[in-house]
């Protein structure tokens, strides 16, 4: 029972690591928190769908997510930051929240406001190891997170553009002093982050079997969670972390009722912001008063 | 006037307070995303003192702001450790924890929500706003304001200079705590009706909104940015499906042509200001 | 100078000051007499400024004791040390980006701990601040600028913003870092007269500076720090003269 809610929390735990890293990709490089993130997974869960409903292969409605979140990331970029990347912190967080308002209205007109539900042949296939059932959804959930998060790392530790998403990461005035084309990251970076959460949404929907418009919020702000007790300046902190909070969570439905469910994971965000603001994992301390 | 224009007017005013409450911590240079955490307080103790404890109205108001006020001072101690986006993630937290706890606290509905608070007039809640506004445009002019703008400006030369840093932020804290208890109060007794759900993100994001949109180096600035947002979406009803959209676009638009608020320090005193440096 | 029986205002006793197992102050020990103006020279990294970091309780001194009017202060807080009675400029003019310059003087006010006075409008209850924060004005002759965002203001006005701001919170100790860095000799000359007239006030000054000239002519002892030690101390006439001194300042390019 204990390892059914394990793997359970470790399929939620992989989603929200996808969104937290794609939080984290704009918050750590840029200091920012990007609102729109959450819209940017839902449009990307209802992409899916709809790809899933014309009978396209799985792997086409992750992809076609993907696709759906950097494109619209890139338009954010354009319109509501780049703009306002000198101006304090609160303002870009508000042009992004403008570009979710923007989101969410297209995706109820677009799709209706009702729950749109996965069809039930999808969900039918069980693979049972000893003690423990998964849904068929959950290994591809599981898969297609593991996947991703390889294919962000080979981006950002292995070529020329993600060495230069690093150093900016590492100091921005160093970087632009060595002369890293800071406009190009950005761009790369939004890219990145909008592109994990459109498939991050097609994700989510198959874990939940549905998507509804308003899907964003909640889950949205369960992934910044993930990301301050990564650490809000550490990438990968969210990697380790992701799946924990998804644990965390499910363990406390399991054990403890669904209802104290948020208030533990906040808690224990807030824990961490006063204990340890560097993050669970991080190494040293950081100045909290810089970003 | 028609109930529609009132319930409006009471809109306004009620997150005009909220905007208010953002405000003021706003001044010390400390971002709050949970302030909805602090009206939460304040709604629930003040309908349960109407209803349970048939407490009149506005002592029950008072001692909802009070009460936020007190969890406002509370929670601006440990708010000391943290800055900038560690701070705002921090309240966010706090806000989604107070939501939460009424979710599982019975004795006031959890999740059913509490009912029973008689309803309050627009001119009621307006009586409270204009009040606060007033206090707060009093106290803009005293020096406390200006060492709340000192801690913003330089936290470290502010103390070198003499002032307590520590005992402005988390008094700062507890002002706004209590300016959205109230703010929480006239909400319930307007509504008649509240439940968790009322006091979400969305809720501070609302608050931050109407001060950032207004302007957030004067007091009028959240009562503008209030206005604008209750009445926009009232007067884009015409675009019907895609007024949200349209919405959206008009806020991108006012912080890109207008990112310091469209109200500021040197637009109300008709001073031009050479700029700075 | 002369010799006097009068307490120091300010005492420090061997500071220490280490930063990562950099030494920056290594046993500090001097006596400021009231009513002086005294100078600290030395070169760069001497650890002048740590030196009034410590005084002014920014960083808190790993050994040894500050005593302000005998009192120990090594350990207070910095606001509390500021409205001991002790003020400070920066190396790096550091105003407050917000305000005018009316506003900085009424700010930095030591503030009479009345409800009344601190949360009701300053020009309805508190008229002896107006008239500190006009007086002070007029003394560094900022009358012009008064309503001018202080940031907006000529660097060597700013500079005169950032004392006024000091003197304005009525101080028994001014620290001055660098108050003539990148200014002409016609506004060092303002600027020492000013100085001048405030030890007529009974101010005591103690000051950073770099400009020899400026500081020999207007100290009435100095103190020479070199690697977080003094190495030396005297009116200037004797300074100039010291062996040591020179030898500190001349082999600077052998260690830069």
């Amino acid at each position: 029972m204990l390892l059914q809610q394990l793997v359970n929390g470790l399929t939620l735990g992989a989603v929200y690591t996808l969104i937290a890293l794609s939080f984290s990709l704009v918050m750590g490089i840029f200091g920012i928190l990007n609102l729109a993130i959450a819209e940017l997974f839902m449009i990307g869960g209802y992409l899916g769908f709809t790809a899933i409903g014309a009978h396209l292969p799985l792997p086409v409605a992750v992809l076609l997510g993907l696709c759906g979140g950097a494109v619209l990331a890139i338009v954010i970029e354009k319109i509501a930051y780049e703009p306002l990347r000198d101006a304090s912190l609160i303002t870009p967080m508000l042009s992004t929240l403008g570009c979710s308002l923007i989101l969410q209205n297209l995706a109820t007109n677009l799709w209706g406001s009702d729950p749109l539900q996965l069809p039930d042949e999808l969900l039918g296939a069980q693979l049972r190891l000893g003690p423990v059932t998964i849904g068929s959804m959950q290994v591809v959930v599981l898969a297609a997170s593991v996947l991703l998060v390889a294919v962000l790392g080979l981006v950002i530790q292995r070529t020329r553009m993600g060495r230069a998403v690093r150093a900016v990461a590492e100091n921005r005035d160093v970087a632009r002093l060595l002369g890293v084309s800071a406009s190009g990251v950005t761009l790369l970076v939004f890219i990145l982050s909008g592109a994990l959460a459109g498939a991050a949404g097609v994700l989510i929907g198959l874990h939940y079997a549905a998507i509804t418009p308003y899907v964003g919020v909640e889950t949205g702000l369960k992934a910044i969670a993930v990301m301050v007790v990564g650490g809000v300046t550490r990438i990968w902190g969210a990697l380790a972390v992701g799946p924990l909070i998804g644990m965390l969570e499910v363990l406390t439905v399991a054990y403890g009722g669904s209802q104290i469910r948020d208030l533990v994971v906040y808690g224990f965000m807030i824990l961490i912001l006063l204990v340890r603001p560097q993050g669970l994992l991080g190494g040293g301390k950081v100045d909290v008063g810089r970003v | 006037m028609s109930t529609y224009y009132a319930g409006l007017l009471a809109d306004v005013g009620i997150l005009f307070l909220g905007g208010l409450s953002v405000y003021i911590i706003l001044t010390t240079g400390q971002l709050s995303l949970g302030n909805a955490g602090f009206m939460a307080v304040g709604a629930y103790v003040a309908s349960y003192l109407t209803v349970t404890a048939a407490v009149p109205i506005s002592i029950a108001i008072l001692a909802a702001a009070m009460i936020s006020g007190a969890i406002g001072v509370l929670v601006g101690f440990p708010a000391l450790r943290l800055r900038g986006i560690y701070l705002a993630m921090a309240t966010l937290g706090f806000g989604e924890m107070v939501r939460s706890f009424f979710l599982i606290f019975e004795p006031m509905g959890g999740s059913v929500g509490f009912h029973g608070m008689r309803h309050i007039s627009a001119a009621y809640i307006w009586t409270w706003a204009v009040t606060v506004l007033m206090l707060v445009m009093l106290i803009e002019r005293s020096r406390i304001w200006l060492e709340m703008r000192a801690i913003d400006d330089d936290e470290v030369v502010a103390e070198l200079v003499g002032l307590n840093a520590t005992r402005i932020k988390v008094g700062a804290f507890g002002l706004s705590a209590a300016t959205a208890g109230v703010a929480g109060g006239l909400f319930a007794h307007h509504h008649v009706y509240i439940e968790p759900g009322n006091f979400g993100f969305e809720r501070s994001i609302d608050f931050v909104l109407a001060v950032i949109l207004g302007g957030s180096t004067v007091a009028a600035g959240p009562l503008l940015g209030a206005l604008l947002l209750v009445i926009l979406p009232e007067a884009l009803r015409f675009l019907a499906d895609w007024r949200l959209a349209a919405f959206g676009t008009l806020l991108i638009a006012v912080l890109l042509l207008r990112r310091q608020g469209l109200l500021d320090r040197a637009l109300l005193s008709g001073r031009l200001r050479a700029p700075i440096a | 100078m002369t010799p006097t029986a009068e307490a120091p205002l300010l005492r420090l006793d061997a500071v220490h000051k280490s930063f990562g197992g950099v030494r920056a102050l290594a046993g500090v020990a001097c006596a400021i007499r009231p009513g002086q103006i005294v100078g600290i020279i030395g070169p760069n990294g001497a650890g002048k400024t740590t030196l009034f970091n410590v005084i002014t309780g920014a960083y808190h001194a790993d050994s040894g004791d500050v005593h302000l009017d005998e009192h120990p202060i090594t350990f207070w807080k910095p606001h509390e040390i500021a409205r001991a009675g002790v003020a400070r400029t920066f190396q790096n003019i550091r105003l407050f980006a917000s305000m005018t310059v009316w506003e900085h003087l009424l700010v930095a006010q030591r503030h009479r701990e009345s409800w009344a006075r601190r949360f009701l409008p300053t020009r309805w209850v508190d008229p002896a601040a107006q008239s500190r924060a006009q007086e002070v004005l007029g003394f560094f002759g900022l009358e012009c600028a008064r309503e001018r965002p202080a940031r907006s203001l000529p660097y060597g006005m700013q500079r005169r913003v950032e004392m006024a701001r000091a003197l304005s919170s009525d101080p028994k100790l001014l620290l001055l870092d660098e108050p003539v860095a990148g200014m002409n000799a016609e506004e060092a000359e303002e600027v020492r007269s000013l100085l001048l007239r405030l030890r007529g006030t009974g101010i005591t000054i103690l000051l950073i500076e770099h400009d020899m000239t400026f500081v020999m002519n207007l100290c009435d002892y100095l103190y020479v720090l070199d690697f977080g030690a003094l190495i030396a101390q005297g009116t200037p006439s004797e300074i100039r003269s010291n062996p040591a001194v020179l030898n500190a300042y001349l082999g600077r390019e052998d260690r830069a």
